[in-house]
């Protein structure tokens, strides 16, 4: 099966240090992050723990803090740090000359 | 790239410490090795008492178990004693050979129990107090019935006896000096404490020198004979005459060894590649045999091996706490205090408490406790951090009280709780799962505590029940953390004081130029100093330093208070909480248009609007055209006030006006965390000035300024700092005041912690007697606000759209 790519966005789009919400018909809302080095990541925008719209966190190295609760989750694996237990889901993403690609399947 | 190699000598708790530390900050710096001369895993040696008494397993106190050495790829060689150094070589041999090689060895090396030099010390059946071999020796030992002497009074001596005597033997203590711990207890303290432990069968000998140990036919031990010619039959003698660091290895290797193993503030040796830690250095002439400072020293060492190159080791001030169940004894500091040193003593003998402070210059140097040592941590804390004691030197004595201000029931008394009572209402986090998670993961610090269990992690109001509670399960161990020298965060070794000086001096103006000058250890901070360090920034260069939004917490971002859902709640200003008609049908008719589904009068006066999305937020603060009311920052939140003269018949000054002058010329004031005010305009005090920021009360004759009061998770009452004639001076006053917080104030404390911190003298000396300072904070405060721009209305016109909107699918 062959991952199916779609374009959401240019990465001067989201914030470094930040993140952008993609509204999803299949999967509600996904967080796009951004961090200082421009790697680009991208989860389901609910914190493992309550539910809290990770992509309002403040971001720093390869984390986001949840901003509900201050959970850290890690931007790779969508998992929260110890000795916090949880994980988000993780979607597909990368970047191409600027734009930002996403997979959602 | 070749990693370097790290060997540790001795596996006990300093030098496991260390690695501990190291693996958080360098985790693949090293190639690590630890030699440990036991034949178990790092284990928590002050948890051997309640092993001796039956009250706790072997298994219980393991800190480190082998899959740990495992998951972070130490060697580990057990049973094998280290018994040469090669300095030449750079290698650590041990006994049957095995040799590592190394770049940086740690010596962790302990100490041994003191042998008294008598006849017979090393008969069968004499027995020492140190590790686990020589407990599971005592317990084999142990008959009911049976008699045991320990020599030495001190806490080892009585801690091994006591559990002797709870494993059903006859003991008998014998001590050289006229009182029991005679370095951590005054006479009255210690006969307190005979007298308790007499009452569980134990004798004593004081002032009784150990001549002889006997041997009966068996050649075993069978009596203890004294200089003055008496004797005790003995069926078990346990010496636990002190302890004295084990240097030899050291000496023989040619480094430097007074008392114990030389090392400077750094935990280096003279031989710069090797570093000593624990109970066997010698640091500024002192030797240390509690468990508190070596995990100071282990982080000072783990800091440099990391190549940080930072922290420095500076002394501990140590404190005792006798691990014996169902006595409650504290001890820290100097006992005679010197010529200078006052006491503060109360002592109540049918009740069994007593409890002495020696205080100097103001300040605590020494406390003993018995019978109720709940306040420990609290004097603890004053003593390390020198903190002047002369504004609460009336109450003292009786101790921090009421610790669990709201939802705890006032509960102040961690150890009489179930373990089903709940500490930690934000979380739900009873008890027995704080004691649990102490013991089963080895947590000695309050931090620690918080991240495993969530308690006190949240609005921090049961911090204090939780620290008796960490007290008491690991007694001696528990630090508390030292205000004064406590870091920003995990990113760096610098405290507040440290970062905000910097900010000062060498006009750092963004959060990278910052990071980058004091040598922050990660790229880009994390969610605890980026807030911090932001704020540090705009406070010290209002209109110059860079004011990061992505290091702002999500609320001062958004301008608006997200919600458990992720809506937002809008709360707009409404000046000394006066509002009209017309505002009111606005907010109205916002409602409906925007199906906002709560509507709700806040504690500050001020209308909140619950439940709004947040793509909904420019334009519901567009149709409001109110301003932002900040009830989402770090800021100046409300100024509350009474109706005051204007329609009052008791009002004797116009305090809505006075709040709405006050409000207007401290809008957009952010600050280290909220700031509420109120106005009331007559000593009835209807806005309840007595638990502000700064509340003011209007009198006949002008008005009195109050401040440091809180209403919230600790209710504190505001302290008067001056009364003055004229509204004007009201706003100078506040507005000096509020920029010394600014200014001074760490991230994240109220006012009324930086009050207590600094204390109401130094307050009202830069405020109210020294004109100069007052004019000038009030000054910098108004250059600060100067032009501010309300934040709603340019969003409103379509700044930062991109934060409101979702890309759409």
């Amino acid at each position: 099966m062959t991952r199916e790519w779609r374009r959401v966005c240019a990465l001067t789009d989201i914030p470094r240090r930040g993140a952008r919400v993609v509204r999803s018909r299949a999967h509600g809302d996904i967080a796009l992050f951004r961090t200082l080095d421009d790697e680009v990541f991208a989860l389901a925008d609910r914190c493992p723990h309550r539910g809290g719209p990770l992509s309002q966190g403040i971001v720093f190295g390869r984390s986001v803090a949840c901003p509900l609760h201050g959970w850290t989750i890690g931007l790779a694996d969508g998992c929260a740090a110890a000795p916090d237990e949880g994980c988000t889901r993780r979607f597909a993403v990368r970047v191409e000359d600027g734009a930002v690609l996403l997979a959602e399947g | 790239m070749r990693r370097l190699k790290l060997v540790l000598v001795g596996n006990g708790m300093a030098g496991v410490r260390v690695l501990e530390e190291l693996l958080r900050l360098a985790p693949d710096l090293y190639d690590i090795a630890v030699f440990g001369a036991e034949p178990h895993p790092n284990y928590n040696r002050i948890l051997l008492t309640p092993v001796l008494a039956g009250e706790m397993a072997f298994s219980d106190i393991v800190l480190n178990d082998l899959a740990w050495y495992a998951r972070n790829g130490i060697r580990l060689h057990l049973g094998k004693k280290v018994v040469r150094l090669d300095r030449a070589r750079r290698l650590a041999i041990a006994e049957d050979g095995t040799a590592e090689r190394y770049d940086r060895l740690v010596l962790a090396t302990g100490s041994s129990p003191v042998i008294l030099p008598v006849p017979g010390a090393n008969l069968a059946g004499v027995l020492t107090y140190r590790d686990i071999a020589d407990t599971e020796a005592m317990i084999a030992a142990a008959r009911r019935g049976a008699r045991a002497v320990v020599i030495g009074g001190g806490l080892l001596g009585l801690e091994a006896a006591n559990g002797l005597a709870a494993r059903c033997m006859d003991v008998t203590v014998v001590h050289l000096m006229p009182w029991l711990m005679e370095r951590q207890l005054d006479r009255t303290a210690a006969q307190m404490l005979q007298r308790a432990l007499e009452r569980r069968g134990i004798r004593f000998l004081l002032e009784t020198k150990t001549a002889q140990i006997v041997a009966g036919e068996s050649g075993r031990a069978c009596a203890v004979r004294f200089a003055d010619g008496g004797s005790a039959a003995a069926d078990l003698v346990v010496m636990a005459v002190g302890i004295r660091p084990n240097t030899a290895l050291a000496e023989a290797a040619g480094l430097r060894v007074e008392r114990g193993i030389v090392v400077n503030d750094t935990m280096q040796t003279y031989d710069p590649r090797i570093y000593a830690v624990g109970e066997c250095v010698a640091h500024r002439g002192a030797t240390y045999g509690l468990v508190a400072p070596l995990f100071d020293m282990a982080k000072v060492c783990a800091n440099h091996l990391a190549q940080l190159g930072i922290a420095r080791y500076e002394g501990s001030v140590v404190s005792t706490k006798l691990k014996v169940s169902g006595i409650d004894l504290f001890s820290a500091g100097e006992l005679a205090g010197g010529a200078q040193a006052e006491e503060i003593v109360l002592h109540d003998p049918a009740g069994g408490i007593y409890k002495k402070l020696v205080i100097r210059d103001e300040r605590i140097v020494g406390a003993v406790l018995y019978g109720d040592t709940v306040d420990g941590a609290w004097y603890l804390q004053l003593l390390k951090d020198r903190q002047p004691i002369g504004e609460i030197r009336d109450h003292l004595m009786f101790g921090r009280s009421h610790l669990g201000d709201a939802g705890h029931k006032g509960e102040s008394r961690a150890a009489a709780l179930p373990d089903t009572a709940e500490v930690c209402g934000c979380n739900g986090v009873a008890k027995g799962a704080i004691v649990r998670a102490i013991k089963e993961k080895g947590l000695f610090t309050l931090e620690d505590v918080r991240r495993h269990t969530k308690a006190s992690s949240s609005c921090g109001s049961c911090t204090g029940l939780v620290e008796q509670i960490l007290a008491s399960a690991v007694g001696g161990a528990y630090q508390p953390a030292d205000a004064k020298t406590r870091p920003l965060c995990g990113c760096t070794d610098l405290t507040h004081e440290e970062v905000r000086k910097a900010i000062r001096e060498h006009k750092l103006l963004s959060i990278p130029a910052a990071m980058k000058f004091l040598e922050w250890r990660t790229p880009d901070g994390c969610a605890t100093c980026r807030p911090a360090l932001n704020y540090y920034l705009i406070a010290a260069w209002p209109h110059e330093a860079e004011d990061d939004p992505q290091s702002r917490f999500v609320n001062e971002r958004m301008h608006a208070n997200i919600q458990k859902d992720g809506t937002y709640s809008v709360v707009p200003r409404m000046w000394g909480g006066i509002t009209s008609a017309a505002q009111l049908r606005r907010i109205a008719d916002v409602v409906e248009k925007y199906r906002i589904p709560t509507v709700k009068v806040t504690g500050g006066q001020r209308i909140d609007l619950l439940g709004v999305k947040k793509e909904d937020l420019p334009r519901v603060w567009a149709d409001l055209g109110m301003p932002s009311g900040h009830a989402y920052g770090k800021a100046l939140r409300t100024v509350k006030t009474c109706v005051g003269s204007e329609w009052c018949r008791f009002g004797v000054q116009d305090s809505t006006a006075t709040g709405i002058a006050l409000e207007k010329s401290l809008y957009g004031m952010w600050a280290p965390h909220k700031v509420k005010l109120a106005v009331s305009g007559c000593p009835r005090n209807c806005a309840e000035s007595g638990i502000k920021d700064v509340g003011v009360i209007g009198v006949d004759s002008g008005w009195e300024i109050y401040v440091g009061g809180n209403g919230g998770i600790k209710t504190e009452v505001a302290q008067f700092l001056c009364k003055v004639a004229t509204r004007e001076e009201v706003l100078e006053y506040a507005a000096a005041f509020l920029q010394l917080y600014r200014e001074e104030a760490r991230y994240l404390d109220r006012t009324v912690h930086f009050v207590k911190r600094v204390g109401m003298d130094y307050v009202r000396k830069r405020v109210v007697e020294d004109e100069r300072s007052r004019k000038e904070l009030c000054a910098r405060l108004r250059f600060a606000l100067a032009g501010y721009a309300d934040p709603w209305a340019e969003r409103a016109q379509g700044a930062e759209r991109e934060r409101f909107e979702a890309i759409p699918a």
